[in-house]
């Protein structure tokens, strides 16, 4: 019998589409392999059975009636616990928010999902409101890597990468503010794409950083990738920011292949305080495709910077009733640098938007000479759970504040990210990041899609 | 400059939470302690960018500019 837990959602949705199995089936197969696996990995802390079983049968029904059925059909998916679905609590990786009533309807990006006829399994764990880039969560346990469960699986989206990667779904939704896509996806081995700023739909999630905040997929396949933006994209007065992403789908896009794309890799910041691991993943991708020049993205670190001050004073701005009322019921990582966050200067936070401002107009010039620019995901692959420091360049440095030191000033101005997931010879995998220019997902779609027909990058599931 | 050379994060912090009504215990302080030292260290990488005066900030940020 196949196991449909180790394929990608599109073969699954053909499967479906074409009977070879029901919806019914792979979802129950999926169900089993959470029972199977969950208490280990700590991916899901909510798991939808019967509204998983119910539109698995109505996709069913629907084909032996004859309709055509979306370009999901069958493919299960989960989400962060932070976007709502309907009937559960809204936790945000948080204990605080479980006293909150449950949500009385789903976030719009999972009814675009199921519109699209992707089965939704559950939500899934996080680190608490987000801020977060290990995986580990005090109070619902550590998402585990499931390549190697003695390391983070990265976060803040650390069940969504652990259940992309174990095969406990075909596709996970997760949120990013300062990488919280990406780094799981680069720790788990996973494809992961963080659209353009304002480009999906956040109305229905809990938020973090509203300047920051971005939700998108995690998946083995980049062609899910593209099923979920288009699955996902279109305007929504559910979120003020939203501008509803590309007219066009990007599905059709992949097949464009790379030619005539300018494509470089990122010097200076971005080859400085990475292990040689994960300069030796971008130095991979980049002989793939042939890519000998190399850009410099100005100023990085003073963005990387600006973009850790609005993080705090945000977050400790959302928070700041919380971390009065109920400092005991926090992480104590995650409530101490909300408290620090909350005694920070005005004016610091107005520079750091301006700032932004400058850095968006320097760093868009550079889309005049390339097309994308390749760069590190994560300076190391997994760190060990319990692991507190990594050594860089001959410093020693925090784990959990340093695991987005490649991925924060991307999307400090909400450029389009797609990570591909490099396995060297032996050890763990790591994520190289693929930049384009704001609303073109497509080209690094391209690019990514590209890589992967060669082989060059891989998402497989991890054995349990 | 960012921060003054005789900052003293600890008096800060708790000066801090004792002005916005911030809990602060014993068991905390060092952790906020050392957060606000990472704040203070790396503010002046763009506190100390020069930007003229009329650069317009970004609390509501735009990055799609051309909607492709």
């Amino acid at each position: 019998m196949t196991n449909w837990t180790t394929k990608p959602a599109h073969a699954i949705a053909d499967a479906v589409r074409h009977g070879a199995v029901s919806a019914r089936q792979v979802a129950q197969q999926h169900l089993a392999a959470i029972a199977a696996q969950n208490d280990l990995l700590k991916a899901y802390t909510d798991i939808t059975i019967d509204r998983a079983l119910a539109k698995a049968d109505a996709i069913d029904r629907s084909r032996a009636r004859g309709d055509s059925l979306p370009p999901l059909a069958g493919a299960p998916f989960a989400v962060k616990n932070l976007f709502d679905v309907k009937g559960i609590v809204t936790r945000a990786g948080s204990k605080i928010n479980r006293d909150n009533a449950p949500a009385t309807s789903d976030a719009t990006a999972v009814s675009r999902m199921e519109a699209a006829g992707a089965i939704l399994l559950g939500a899934l764990n996080m680190g608490e409101y987000a801020y977060d880039f290990t995986g580990r969560n005090v109070h619902d346990g550590n998402a585990l890597n499931p390549h190697d469960r003695t390391c983070m699986s990265g976060g803040s989206s650390g069940g969504s990468g652990a259940a992309a990667a174990a095969g406990l779904a075909s596709i996970t939704l997760g949120s990013d503010t300062n990488g919280s896509i990406r780094v799981p996806a680069s720790l788990c081995g996973l494809f992961g794409l963080k659209p353009t700023y304002g480009a999906l739909s956040r109305a229905g999630t809990f938020p973090f950083v509203a300047s920051l905040d971005h939700v998108g997929p995690l998946a083995r396949s980049t062609l899910d990738l593209a099923l979920t933006y288009d699955a996902m994209r279109g305007r929504d007065p559910g979120d003020p920011v939203c501008m509803g992403g590309r007219e066009a789908p990007v599905v059709p896009e992949l097949a464009k292949g790379i030619a005539g794309l300018r494509i470089a890799k990122a010097d200076g910041y971005f080859a400085q305080m990475g292990s040689p691991e994960a300069f030796a993943a971008v130095d991979a991708v980049s002989r793939a495709l042939g890519v000998t020049a190399t850009v410099t993205i100005p100023e990085a670190h003073r963005a990387r910077a600006a973009a850790f001050m609005i993080t705090m004073i945000e977050g400790a701005a959302l928070h700041i009733d919380r971390i009065r009322d109920r400092p005991q019921d926090f992480d104590p990582e995650v409530r101490d640098r909300l408290i620090a966050g909350a005694m920070l200067p005005g004016h610091w936070y107005v520079k750091a938007q301006k700032f932004r401002r400058w850095y968006h107009d320097a760093f868009l010039e550079l889309f005049h000479t390339v097309d994308a620019i390749l760069a590190p995901a994560t300076p190391v692959s997994a760190p060990k759970l319990d692991q507190q420091t990594f050594r860089l360049d001959g410093q020693d440095l925090p784990v959990r504040p340093n695991l987005g030191i490649f991925t924060q000033p991307i999307s400090f101005i909400g450029l389009p990210v797609v990570i591909v997931p490099v396995w060297p010879t032996s050890g763990m995998p790591v994520g190289v990041q693929i930049i384009a220019a704001p609303g073109r997902e497509d080209i690094a779609l391209r690019i990514a899609h590209d890589l992967e027909r060669a082989g060059v990058v891989q998402s497989p599931v991890a054995k349990p | 400059m960012a921060n003054s050379p005789a900052l003293d994060i600890k008096a800060y912090a708790a000066h801090m939470a004792t002005a916005l009504d911030l809990p602060l215990p014993a068991e905390y302080a060092p952790a906020v302690e050392a957060n606000l030292a990472v704040a203070f260290r790396l503010a002046p990488l763009f506190l100390d960018f020069a930007l003229p005066d009329e650069i317009e900030p970004a609390p509501v940020f735009v990055a799609d500019k051309k909607s492709t």
